[in-house]
């Protein structure tokens, strides 16, 4: 068996012709609706995926969750209550980007927390630095060998 | 019979590398100097023992024996050579020994290179190496072995995922692994300068080659993933914030930080207890990318096959380590005073402002990855955390960071003043403000995203323009003469910059096509006129493909043929998608074939890509930067790579 022979292709075609992300039988035909389908779809997930949004997934599951969101909105739904849909039926896991209530809060404000605590003590830190002569009594200081061999190392 | 000698000699290795934890520091407390001696043979000889050990692994695959499990589960006679040698680090197992032998390589280097440390450091800094060692051939041994036998061995294997099947990430995780286990160096010296008490100019010296070629290995590891994933997975994404990502990229970050806080140290003796920190967690954060790879807690695309008593072992191996890494440096630390005293504008504030800045963004990018399980446990909720929240919440840091790069970066060490370090850079700022106000005027109606994106960029290397201008006094001759660790600086901040320029257009202006045409069918994107010529079925080695042949034209001139693939892999039963790029500075033409439709013709994808090369153009600038200041004098020096000094690996019981 060097060469696959051409002709097992069709039927091998057949059983695993996979559907490529947005396809272009999915499209509106108003470019406006679609250009908010696309926004959306990119912030919901593909369920039965691993970490990938509707819009890039080449899932069944993710083109049925593609036109579902496209009817929702030529049914006259705003964004969120397209996605609000969505979320009444799969819950907050479909959503790539989580909710800022709750607990969640504690993921949204983590970061600039961190931020201040850190922009903090780096400040305190800096002011300590300020004054002269702060001491290193604690560090054993360096023996002569230690001190020439440090020297020499430091020279360019 | 080969296959035998490798399992052997990995056992082997084990046992050496308990003996190179053991006896060093063992000697080095009790000032035996026998004992220290045999750090350094014990290093060599046990990335010896693994090099063997891998080649008789990579032998196998090679040779297609599909009496080794793992060449069944990842290999096929059919497949190119190439890919029977990158298989080897394409499953679990094998780049598991791929994992160890780096680590060991890094081992033997410290013993090659290290003859200019002080004994005692030198012989705790290959101990604590070798204890990583244990650990980690331990794990391979008893939970992964690669050696493992099939009773019946079958007639063929059953292929590499085709996916992997691509020279980008042939040598994606070799370079990945080099940057995530190099970091074990910065972890050994900081723990062995714990166990010494002692933190000094010269440890940082001595920390930051290390370091360096860690990041760097690690940025390339990484640009060569995104690269994969721009031209592999059919719509041009380069970047998915997906956990094996961030995996890859809290490291990468946390090791910038050290790089920088690395400085002062060596400097201005300041900052040396948050540097140790920074040490431990940069290795930390490596362990936690292996365990979320390896154990499968977290959903990613990187699904490695996993096994629930891995991610225990690995989980073990990361709370011993950084736990009683911590736990010393919580008894250690205030022994670590520092001595520069610096006013509050002065480099050492600015590197201090690059720390949190990069640490905190780590810490966003941990906690946004590791959320969805904290919510399961901790609130019972199923939720998932993508690419908006990132977006959202790491791009201002980046921002700031971007900001405040070029003014710190001419800032004095221990006084300067903001309007005499504004000076130098004036002409930076001008000219990327006009920069972002022409992208500004250029583009309607769209996001801020371009403008900003690109004055940022420009400011990045105008700013390191203007920096080697200072440097060099203004005086174009000099330049030549600047220490290569300047051209190095200089050349990895604006490669920063261009990375900035390219994510910011091709986010913006990307422009995409989704239609259905017929062969013959001519149609226009963004004034490129674009000919669906033909579509042919074509059988390559292990794969059948269906590629098309498209003509691409701008203004009656034709730019490009260009055939995009769709190839079925029959031994995996797997489909995949072969874009076709034609690269160019400016922008990327992207096209790609998808299936037949049921009345006729194909589904056509074209993409524009502005300015995408620019992302990995400025990866590679950054990896560069790394590379001419590693080649610096004062690092080699530093490293002790006295000319001639560096004995090959067979010859290296030197001491």
């Amino acid at each position: 068996m060097r060469r696959i022979p051409l002709t097992a292709f069709a039927l091998l075609w057949l059983a695993l012709a996979p559907a490529l992300a947005v396809e272009p039988d999915e499209i509106l035909p108003d470019p406006a609706m679609e250009a908010r389908a696309r926004n959306l779809s990119q912030g919901l997930r593909c369920l039965v995926c691993r970490n990938e949004n509707i819009d890039e997934s080449n899932a069944e599951l993710a083109r049925d969750l593609r036109i579902l969101l496209r009817e929702r909105l030529v049914a006259g739904d705003s964004d969120a209550e397209a996605v609000a849909y969505l979320v009444d039926r799969y819950g907050e896991f479909v959503l790539l980007r989580p909710t800022t209530g709750g607990a969640n809060l504690i993921l949204w404000l983590a970061g600039p927390a961190m931020l201040i605590l850190g922009l903090g003590t780096a400040a305190a830190y800096v002011r300590r630095r300020r004054g002269p002569g702060e001491g290193d009594a604690r560090v054993p200081p360096l023996s002569p060998e230690d001190e020439a061999r440090l020297a020499e190392i430091l020279k360019e | 019979m080969i296959n035998e000698l490798g399992h052997f000699t990995l056992i082997l290795a084990f046992i050496l590398a308990i003996v190179q934890s053991v006896l060093p520091l063992w000697g080095a407390q009790t000032g035996w100097r026998g004992g220290m001696a045999v750090g350094g043979p014990a290093a060599s000889l046990q990335f010896l023992c693994l090099a063997v050990s891998f080649a008789a692994l990579t032998h196998a695959f090679v040779t297609s024996d599909f009496s080794l499990r793992i060449v069944t589960e990842n290999s096929h006679t059919l497949k190119p050579m190439l890919y029977k040698v990158s298989g080897v680090w394409g499953n679990h197992e094998g780049s598991m020994l791929l994992w160890v032998l780096i680590l060991a390589g890094f081992g033997a280097s410290a013993a090659w290179f290290g003859d200019a440390l002080p004994p005692g450091l030198r012989a705790r800094v290959l101990a604590v190496q070798g204890m990583v060692g244990v650990a980690f051939i331990g794990f391979v041994i008893f939970t992964s072995n690669p050696f493992e036998r099939l009773a019946f061995p079958p007639f063929d294997g059953q292929d590499l995922n085709p996916l992997l099947q691509d020279p980008g990430l042939a040598f994606h995780p070799p370079f990945l692994y080099l940057g995530y286990v190099g970091l074990s160096m910065a972890f050994s010296f900081a723990v062995a300068a714990l166990i010494e008490g002692r933190v000094d100019a010269a440890w940082g010296r001595w920390v930051r080659p290390w370091t360096l070629a860690a990041w760097v290995f690690l940025t390339i590891g990484i640009a060569l993933g995104s690269w994969w994933a721009y031209y592999e997975l059919g719509w041009g994404g380069f970047w998915f914030w997906d956990p094996v990502e961030n995996a890859s990229f809290m490291p990468w970050l946390i090791a910038a930080a050290l790089l920088h806080s690395a400085i002062v140290v060596e400097k201005r003796e300041a900052l040396k207890a948050w540097t140790i920190l920074l040490a431990i967690l940069a290795f930390g954060f490596s362990l936690i990318g292996t365990f979320i790879v390896r154990s499968g807690v977290l959903t990613s695309v990187h699904a490695f096959a996993t096994d629930p008593t891995r991610g225990i072992f690995i989980l073990a191996i990361l709370a011993v380590f950084i736990g009683g890494a911590l736990t010393l440096y919580a008894a250690r630390a205030g022994a670590l005073e520092s001595r520069g005293v610096f006013a509050t504008v002065s480099r050492e504030s600015a590197l201090v402002l690059n720390n949190v800045l990069l640490a905190v963004a780590a810490f966003v990018v941990f906690i946004g990855t590791v959320w969805p399980l904290v919510a399961e446990l901790a609130f019972d909720a199923k939720l998932s955390v993508g690419a908006p929240f990132f977006d959202l919440a790491f791009t201002p840091f980046m921002v700031a960071l971007a900001i405040l790069l070029p003014l710190g970066a001419v800032l004095p060490w221990k006084r300067g003043s903001l309007a005499r370090g504004m000076r130098p850079v004036r002409g930076a700022l001008i000219l990327s403000l006009a920069l972002g106000a022409l992208v500004f005027a250029f583009q309607t109606g769209r996001s801020a995203l371009a403008p900003v994106g690109a004055a940022l960029g420009l400011w990045l290397i105008a700013g390191a323009a203007a920096e080697l201008w200072l440097r060099a006094g203004g005086r174009a001759i000099r330049l030549t003469r600047l220490p290569r660790a300047d051209w190095g600086k200089a050349t990895a901040h604006a490669g920063l910059g261009v990375t900035f320029i390219g994510i910011a257009l091709l986010t913006a202006w990307d422009v995409e096509d989704i239609r259905v045409a017929e062969v013959g069918d001519s149609f226009d994107v963004a004034g490129y006129q674009i000919t669906f010529a033909g579509v042919e079925e074509v059988a390559g080695p292990n794969y059948l493909s269906t590629m098309a042949t498209m003509r691409i034209s701008r203004g009656g001139r034709e730019v490009a043929v260009l055939h995009p693939e769709k190839r079925v892999y029959p031994v995996q039963a797997m489909p995949t998608t072969e874009a076709a790029i034609d690269n160019g500075i400016w922008r990327d033409l992207y096209l790609v074939i998808g299936d037949a439709q049921d009345g006729g013709g194909y589904a056509l994808r074209t993409y524009i890509k502005p300015f995408a090369n620019w992302i990995w153009a400025g990866a590679i600038l950054m990896a560069l930067g790394g590379f001419f200041s590693l080649s610096d004098r004062r690092h080699r020096v530093a490293a002790g790579a006295r000319r001639g000094a560096a004995p090959p690996a067979a010859a290296s019981p030197a001491e």
